[in-house]
Order: C-alpha cells, then structure tokens, then sequence
C-alpha cells in the first residue's frame, strides 16, 4: 500500500515539475507579445513604466498606425508574397521531393547532398549576388523581386516532402504503375494527396517566413506601394522620434494574421510536425 | 485468356551472391491457378513481379500468350495485381479505386461505371461504394483490392499472399470465394502464398520454390503424394513428413526397433526415410516412442515423441476419440506402401 502511496506521489510531484518547467518556456516565449500588447495600449508617458496592465487602455494607438502607414496596401503586399511563394514552394518542392524519394536516375543521391548542403549557406552571404542579379533583370523594386526568386523550391522544403514521400508506402506507387499511371499522375493522382501533413507544415512555415522576411524586402523594395508590413513598420520608425506605443500597436497588428493562419491551421500543423519527424527542429 | 511462361526467368539484386530467382522454368496454362509456395526468401514473390514488370528480369526471358514482355512496360502486360497490403488509393473512395484504372486507360464513362457496378455486385460492395478504404474492414478492402484487379478483365491476375492481413476464419471464407470466382471468371491466376495449406487448397498446380530454384510444380495431390525431393516432401503436409535419416544394413533400415526394407539400388551408405504422420498408425507392433505431447483437435490429436532407442522426434496422427497419454510409450507401426526413401541427393528412390 505504502508503496502504492509513493508511486501516485512521485507522479504528481512529476507533474508539477513539468508543469512548472513548460510555464517558465512558455513565459519566456509569451512575455515579449505581452509586453507589447500592453505597451501598445500605453500612452507615450506611460510605455517606459514596467507595468504589465496599463492604467488607461490608449485605443487610439490603433487607429494612429493606420494614418501613419498605408496599412492595407503593405498588408495585401505581404499576403500577395507570402501566397504566391508558399504556392510555389508547396508545388516545386513537393515535386523535387517526389523526385529525390522515388524517381531513380543517376547521381540522384549526391545531387541531393549538394541541393541539401545549400542550407548551410546563409542569406546575407549571397544577398549581393542576388541584388546584382534582380538588378541585371530589372526587377529591383518591383514586386517581381519579391515572388520569384522564393517561388521555385528551398533546400528546407524540398528535403521536407522528399523525407515524407519516403515514408509513403511503394505498394501505393506499384499499383499506380500497374494501373497505367505516368510518374507525373503517380506525383500528382496518388502520392501528393497523402503528403497533406508535409505540406501543411511546409506552407505554414514558408508562409511565416516571407511574413517576417526583412532583409530581402529591405534590399529590394523603396516604393512604398509595393512594400511588405515590416518595412512599414521600419519606416514608421525613428524618421524624427520613435513613437514606442504606436509601433507596438502596429507590430501587434502585423502579428496578428499569423496568430490567425496558426490558430486555424495549429491541428494540422502539430500533426505535421509530429508526423515528418521535425519535432526537434 | 493466356498462358503465362517463365524462360529460364532470372533475377539477381545487386550486391547478393545468390540469384533471388535462378533460371525459373514455369508455365500457367490457360485459365489455370497456379500458386507458387516456399518459405520466406525462396523467390515467390520475386517471380511474380516479374512477370507484373516490377522487377526487372537479369536474363531469360517471361511470355505472356506467347507474347515476349520480358522488357514491355508493367501497363502493356494485360495484368492486375492484387497486393499483400491492399494498396487501395487512401483518398479516393471504393468507387473511385475501381474506376481509377480505367480511367486512365480512357474508357467512356458509360463503361467504367458499368464495369464498376459488375465488380461492386459480384463483391457485394455495393453498399460501400461511397466509402473510404479506412472506414472498411479487413475483408471488405481485401474485396476491393479484388475488384480493382477485376473491372480491369486482364488476361493475368497476379496476387501476392492477399489473405495474409486476415483473420483465420476470414482467410479461410475468403479463400474460397477467391478459388470459385477464378474459376467463374476464368482468368489465368498466379497467386503467391507462404501457407501450404492455401497454396494446396486453391491451385490446380502448386510450384514448390526454394532458394530462388524450382523444386517441384504438379497437382496439389501429386506434391503430397509424389514428392520429387526432400525439401517438398518436408514442406507440403502439416504437421510436416517425419524424416529421419538411417543407415542400410542387408537392404533394411531399422527404426525404433522396426525393420523397414529398403528399395533395391540404394547407393549410399545412409537414406532419408519419410513417413506422413497420418501414415503411422497406433499398433500392437512397431515403432515403439516415447510421448511428449498430445495435441487433441477433435477428431484426430496429433502425438509429438521420440523413439525410444534413438531420440529422434516424430509425429503421428492418431484417432482423435481415445489418444495416447503424455509421458506413455506408444508403438506406431508404419502403413505399407507410404514410405519415402530419399538418397543422399535428396531425390527419391523408389
């Protein structure tokens, strides 16, 4: 009995260790929006007093960003990027991974190393090239610059769906092949309808990725009308003063949609992750 | 309908010293099942995806009525598979999955629905058609796996163990249905299993495979009574043949205290000799065996012990009303004219 007691005690004291541990990360994690959620309902005398709750919500922060920016123009920019190169990459990347799991053809594997081994080369070392290229075509500030070269595929993506059509069973792709099917309807017919958690994984994720993408939006663009939220929010910032309470109000607004696309999409998403064995990314 | 011919049929996997199927010389007749049987790595498999195109063929050649398709595409075979798993398409629903073949083959509309609806009736699928392959049971996605080999009318059906996912009582029912609607419809059928008792059940010939090499193809009852080697002899029949190498002394064996005469010509100093267990029979006289265990199935209970002087195991098939006890002596005297003699070679000697 006595030992009975000790086991249900350890478990809970397991428990509440736990659960104390995921708090503290999930604190961590959490604080920063808090911070600026109530720093943007603070008025400019009161952002700089460490106080979560601020003693009279100040709405008009809100309504301030969208006199200050173009809000809805930069906001159907950014979702004109981010859809467009999710669809590209979610297509490309889906196909290049079809090809690297199942496909044979030679030198598939070392193509795919080199493909992979791209990864490890960071933006910022081949940005100048880039810029140089987009200029030579004559796409700089245009929202060309933007779309296209996100559009066909990443090492990431690709490495993804290939890692998950592996997992697809080959009796699937076997009976397609005895049924008459090209390798493009096996791709398209069969497989891509079963890799729903990889690309459900692989959008959200390119998706907040161009959402956050700075640096590159920053290089390219200088026409306002053609600009993505973040540089919105850059120039808002610090052209005489920086207006603290503004800024967070309208970084809480830029967050929101993917607040949004993440609540919506979170089941799915989880699944994804769980499912592409990306859980330790 | 058609034949379906291997060539001295050979397949070798990269990186393995031994041939998966080693110059496989094998025809199905017209319209015949033909169930090819072996343990685990004997080249069953292997063999029927080649003649489906999946595997490719190192040398020798697989006709089709006649029609060399050693090298044609697995789509111009005139083939359906039924595999193992199933591998119904998880998205499309069982009408869908019947269809999906036909569809793009490019027949009308009309057809397909009809030939989908034949399939559907003569499966009893017809309640399920809207269904997916996840909201089916074992036995329903196995009919569907079958219907999407039949709306196809191929000349060749080719199935690779497709009861193995059910439960016995299932396997059994359906084993039947599959044998009769083979025989209804008529098609050539090459049907790979690991269960002898399948493989004897539905083939009118069963090919016996061992090591990539054929060993035996003839009637199931030929197999069992007419083994060519060894190995066939211990693996058709279950519980398996006792076979229990002796040495010839003046043109007998003596087993267990019972003196079997040998056929004449026996050349090595030692024989293989084979005794079915329902061949030995609980007698006065005969072999005389410790009793390890009793298996009691009803009607018949099958006796596990050692013979007495030697420590060799054997089986024997005894009445299932009044069984011998555990831990008893028993004697078994050995019916006449159903004993085996295998040679050093492994081959009978008769």
């Amino acid at each position: 009995m006595s030992y009975l007691i000790r086991g249900v005690r350890r478990s809970i004291v397991r428990g509440v260790a736990l659960y104390a541990a995921l708090i503290g990360v999930a604190w961590c994690a959490l604080f920063p929006i808090l911070w600026a959620l109530s720093g943007s309902l603070k008025t400019e005398s009161e952002v700089a007093t460490p106080t979560l709750v601020p003693s009279h919500p100040h709405w008009a922060n809100y309504g301030e960003v969208f006199a200050l920016m173009p809000f809805w123009r930069m906001f159907l920019n950014t979702v004109l990027y981010a859809g467009c190169v999710t669809a590209g990459q979610v297509f490309f990347c889906s196909l290049a991974g079809y090809s690297f799991a199942r496909l044979r053809f030679r030198g598939r594997d070392t193509l795919f190393v080199l493909y992979l081994a791209t990864l490890m080369v960071p933006l910022t070392v081949t940005v100048i090239p880039q810029f140089i290229l987009m200029r030579t075509f004559g796409w700089t500030d245009t929202p060309l610059a933007m779309i296209v070269p996100g559009l066909f595929g990443s090492a990431f993506g690709t490495y993804l769906m290939r890692q998950f059509f592996r997992t697809l069973p080959t009796d699937l792709e076997e009976a397609a092949i005895l049924d008459g099917c090209t390798p493009w309807q096996i791709y398209w017919r069969i497989l891509l309808p079963q890799t729903k958690p990889a690309i459900m994984v692989l959008a959200v994720l390119t998706w907040v990725n161009v959402w956050n993408d700075f640096l590159w939006p920053l290089v390219m663009i200088q026409r306002q009308s053609i600009a993505t939220l973040n540089l919105g929010l850059v120039w808002m910032q610090g052209q005489y003063v920086s207006r603290w309470p503004v800024l967070m109000a309208a970084s809480i607004l830029i967050l929101l949609p993917l607040v949004l696309v993440y609540a919506i999409a979170q089941r799915a998403f989880v699944r994804g992750i769980a499912v592409t064995g990306f859980g330790g990314r | 309908m058609a034949t379906v011919s291997f060539e001295r049929a050979t397949r070798r996997y990269p990186g393995t010293s031994r041939p998966a199927v080693d110059r496989l010389d094998l025809t199905a007749g017209d319209g015949e099942f033909l169930v090819l049987v072996g343990p685990s790595g004997c080249g069953k498999s292997t063999s029927l995806r080649m003649v489906a195109g999946l595997e490719p063929v190192d040398s020798g050649r697989i006709r089709i009525d006649h029609r060399d398709v050693t090298h044609a595409d697995p789509k111009d075979r005139d083939i359906a598979m039924v595999f193992q798993n199933y591998a119904l398409y998880p998205h499309m629903t069982v009408a869908q999955n019947l269809a999906f073949a036909l569809k793009i083959g490019r027949i009308p509309r009309a057809e397909v629905r009809d030939r989908v609806l034949d399939a559907a009736r003569l499966l009893d699928l017809e309640p399920h058609l809207d269904r997916k392959p996840k909201d089916l049971s074992g036995g329903q996605r196995q009919r569907v796996a079958m219907g999407r080999a039949i709306v196809r009318r191929p000349q060749v059906f080719l199935m690779d163990e497709p009861l193995s996912n059910l439960d016995a009582q299932l396997r059994l029912q359906t084993r039947n249905q599959i044998a009769a609607l083979q025989r209804r419809l008529g098609t050539t059928t090459i049907y790979v299993t690991h269960d002898q008792v399948e493989a004897m059940t539905m083939g009118d010939r069963v090919a016996v495979l061992c090591n990539g090499v054929l060993q035996q193809c003839a009637a199931p009852r030929t197999l069992y009574r007419d083994p060519a080697n060894v190995f066939v002899a211990g693996f058709i029949g279950s519980p398996a043949m006792n076979l229990i190498s002796l040495p010839v002394l003046n043109d007998s064996v003596a087993l267990g205290g019972w003196e079997i005469r040998a056929p004449r010509g026996i050349s090595g100093p030692d024989v293989v000799v084979g005794i079915r267990p329902e061949h030995l029979e609980v007698s006065g006289i005969g072999i005389e065996i410790e009793v390890d265990v009793v298996e009691e199935l009803g009607a018949d209970a099958y006796v596990y012990g050692r013979i007495v002087d030697g420590a060799t195991p054997v089986i024997a098939r005894t009445d299932g009303l009044d069984p011998p006890q555990r831990g008893g002596r028993v004697r078994l005297q050995p019916v006449g004219g159903h004993i085996h003699f295998f040679g050093a070679d492994g081959l009978p000697i008769r």
